[in-house]
């Protein structure tokens, strides 16, 4: 085993996960410890033509996996994929992007390969030849420290934003090496019949550097479009709180919080949500947070940046405008 | 068709943890403990294809955990699990859901009758992770499909088509069973166990396994330690920006520029 570190550099349909990019700087600063490399992974069909950005990225070498069968994600193939190519890199440390795919691939993975693991961590840092790794723990309001044994490959998922990527060094090369994969009738059980894009061409929360989330004061579906007019601005993404998805002014796919999605964006600007500890949960981890409530008591304040005591109403089409007058410059 | 759910106890969402000296821990003393609600979504997915079928032969609720997480398993036979099983010894009591996934996989492998649909929650709320049903699904060589939001199992009970979002989109895929599901919010509303359900539940079976049931265990090792738990570092307070409407918007957007840096 050598002390490489690999990346498993997510896609879909093409389109890199910008926090792959994130980890591949990750990788080249834990792998420069020990005198090791950072490398890469891809999987998926016509992923080649990604090893070019992946090099400028900061990866000395990339195996792709490249298969029709591996146009869509799914689980088994994509193990015995990444496995393959861990295998191939001989790799000591695996990092993954803290995302749906990520974190049930890494699952995978890390039981097929009898490894250590740790999801959805913060930090991660190397201890002689363990691996210490920080995470969100009880819905995020702690952190939790975690010690992977260093006797076998370490696979750690890690949130979006929680590191930074390089500046890209275009030009620069990397060693190129195709992986070859076999699949069984076994190993592809699972069959995709569809992929239906939610909220229709609006990003999701998840993948958006701003989240714009409104709560139950929003009052109407209707009402939405005013915060869909702050995301537009912002090149952002709509979330909601549970109370504004249970009464139906937002579909379930835009809850954030402990039973919705966890967002770690860059800005968070949260709009007539009061801030209940589910939500927090959903939330807590942006960068930058910003609150506007009437209400100088509502408990989003202890976790916000910046607070506007204000009707939502009436800031947020200002806003709109700020932003917009922002980018004409 | 025999189903299984997984269950953990957890911590309530709206109960305040204390962290105990030097962050070796949580203070469990006085905390109130429930069902994972993810896991609860399981339960209930199981219940109800009961209802709505009649090829459900049992189901069996699970649970890895202390003494006290009988609780929780009293709670899935309450809302209509038929037996439980409970893993219940200190030397597997880990924060490492690679191990407990093992753990459980080996349980389950002692079972005769085999299942022909597994349930757990997509994450459990105490360890934010979401490993144990993937690994679970690896370790026993099955299909899994991850944060579940709809489901059609086959008249025959052999295959169902299921609903999984993903990033920005849904996708409806296929498969055969037996297999493991991880459940997302949104498919099913717990029901709450009514008193006399909650009564009958303490003369369900439950199993107990110990380490000495599950030799196989000692194949595997918690290769991930819990070190320390502390309180996220505390947020600086909230600056609040003054002023009416108009210059609140042009002031915030100022400080997004040029103090936070994330225009
Ligand atoms: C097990 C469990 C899981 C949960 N999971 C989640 C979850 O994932 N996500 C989640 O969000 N919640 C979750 N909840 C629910 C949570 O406890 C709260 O009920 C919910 O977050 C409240 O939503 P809200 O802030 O929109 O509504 P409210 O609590 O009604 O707050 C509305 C806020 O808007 C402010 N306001 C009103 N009018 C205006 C105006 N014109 N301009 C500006 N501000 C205004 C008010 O001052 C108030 O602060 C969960 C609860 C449980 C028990």
């Amino acid at each position: 085993m050598t002390s490489n570190v690999l990346v498993f550099i997510e896609q879909r349909r093409g389109k890199v996960h910008p926090a792959s990019y994130q980890l591949l700087n990750l990788a080249t600063q834990v792998a420069a410890q020990t005198g090791a490399q950072a490398e890469a992974c891809i999987v998926g069909e016509g992923v080649a033509s990604l090893a070019d950005a992946v090099a400028a990225q900061g990866a000395k070498k990339v195996y792709i996996v490249d298969d029709p069968v591996l146009a869509l994600y799914r689980a088994i193939p994509y193990t015995k994929a990444l496995v393959a190519a861990l295998d191939a890199a001989a790799a000591k440390i695996l990092l993954v992007p803290t995302t749906f795919m990520g974190r049930d691939l890494a699952s995978r993975v890390a039981a097929r390969k009898r490894a250590a693991l740790a999801i959805d961590c913060t930090e991660v840092r190397q201890d002689g030849a363990d691996l210490i790794a920080v995470k969100p723990m009880y819905a995020g309001k702690f952190s939790g420290t975690f010690r992977l044994t260093g006797d076998r490959l370490q696979v750690v998922t890690v949130r979006s934003n929680a590191y930074s990527a390089a500046a890209p060094q275009t030009g620069a090369r990397a060693d190129v090496q195709s992986v070859a994969l076999s699949l069984t009738d076994r190993d592809q059980r699972l069959k995709i019949n569809e992929v239906t894009a939610t909220g229709s061409g609006v990003k999701d929360v998840t993948e958006a550097d701003i989240v714009v989330s409104g709560g139950r004061s929003l009052k109407s579906a209707e009402n939405f479009k005013i915060l869909y007019d702050l995301a537009a601005a912002l090149d952002g993404a709509v979330g909601a709180s549970r109370a504004a998805c249970d009464a139906g002014y937002q579909p379930h796919t835009r809850q954030v919080g402990l039973t919705g999605k966890v967002v770690t964006p860059k800005l968070y600007i949260a709009c007539g949500i009061d801030g209940a500890i589910q939500h927090l949960a959903g939330m807590r981890g942006s960068k930058v947070i910003v609150a506007i409530n009437t209400k100088k008591e509502a408990p989003i304040f202890k976790v916000a940046t910046y607070g506007c005591i204000a009707d939502l109403f009436t800031l947020v089409p200002l806003l709109t405008e700020e932003f917009k007058k922002l980018k004409e410059h | 068709m025999r189903i299984l759910t997984i269950v953990k106890q957890v911590p309530d969402s709206n109960a305040t943890i204390k962290v105990l000296a030097e962050g070796k821990g949580i203070d469990f003393a006085g905390l109130k403990l429930v069902a994972d609600p993810f896991d609860e979504f399981g339960i209930e997915l199981a219940v109800q294809l009961r209802e709505k079928r009649s090829d459900v032969s049992e189901i069996v609720a699970l649970t890895l955990g202390g003494e006290k997480a009988g609780e929780t398993l009293r709670i899935a036979l309450a809302m209509g699990a038929d037996v439980g099983v409970h893993i219940c010894d200190p030397k597997l009591e880990t924060k490492d859901e690679l191990f407990n996934a093992a753990v459980i996989a080996e349980a389950m492998k002692k079972d005769a009758k085999g299942f022909d649909l597994i349930l757990c929650g997509k994450h459990n709320i105490d360890l934010d992770a979401g490993a144990v049903g993937p690994a679970v699904a690896e370790f026993l060589d099955l299909p899994h499909v991850g944060a579940v939001t709809g489901l059609d199992v086959s008249a025959d009970g052999k295959h169902f088509t299921a609903r999984r979002r993903i990033e920005g989109a849904e996708e409806v895929v296929e498969c055969d069973l037996p297999a493991l599901l991880t459940i997302e919010k949104g498919l099913v509303e717990p029901r709450y166990p009514s008193l006399p359900n909650l009564m009958k539940a303490k003369k369900k079976p439950v199993t107990l396994l110990t380490a000495g049931d599950l030799p196989g265990v000692a194949e595997y090792a918690e290769t991930t330690k819990f070190v320390s738990i502390s309180a996220p570092p505390p947020k600086p307070e909230c600056k609040f920006i003054e002023g009416e409407p108009p210059q609140m918007a042009k002031e915030l957007v100022r400080l997004l520029r040029d103090e936070a840096k994330v225009l």
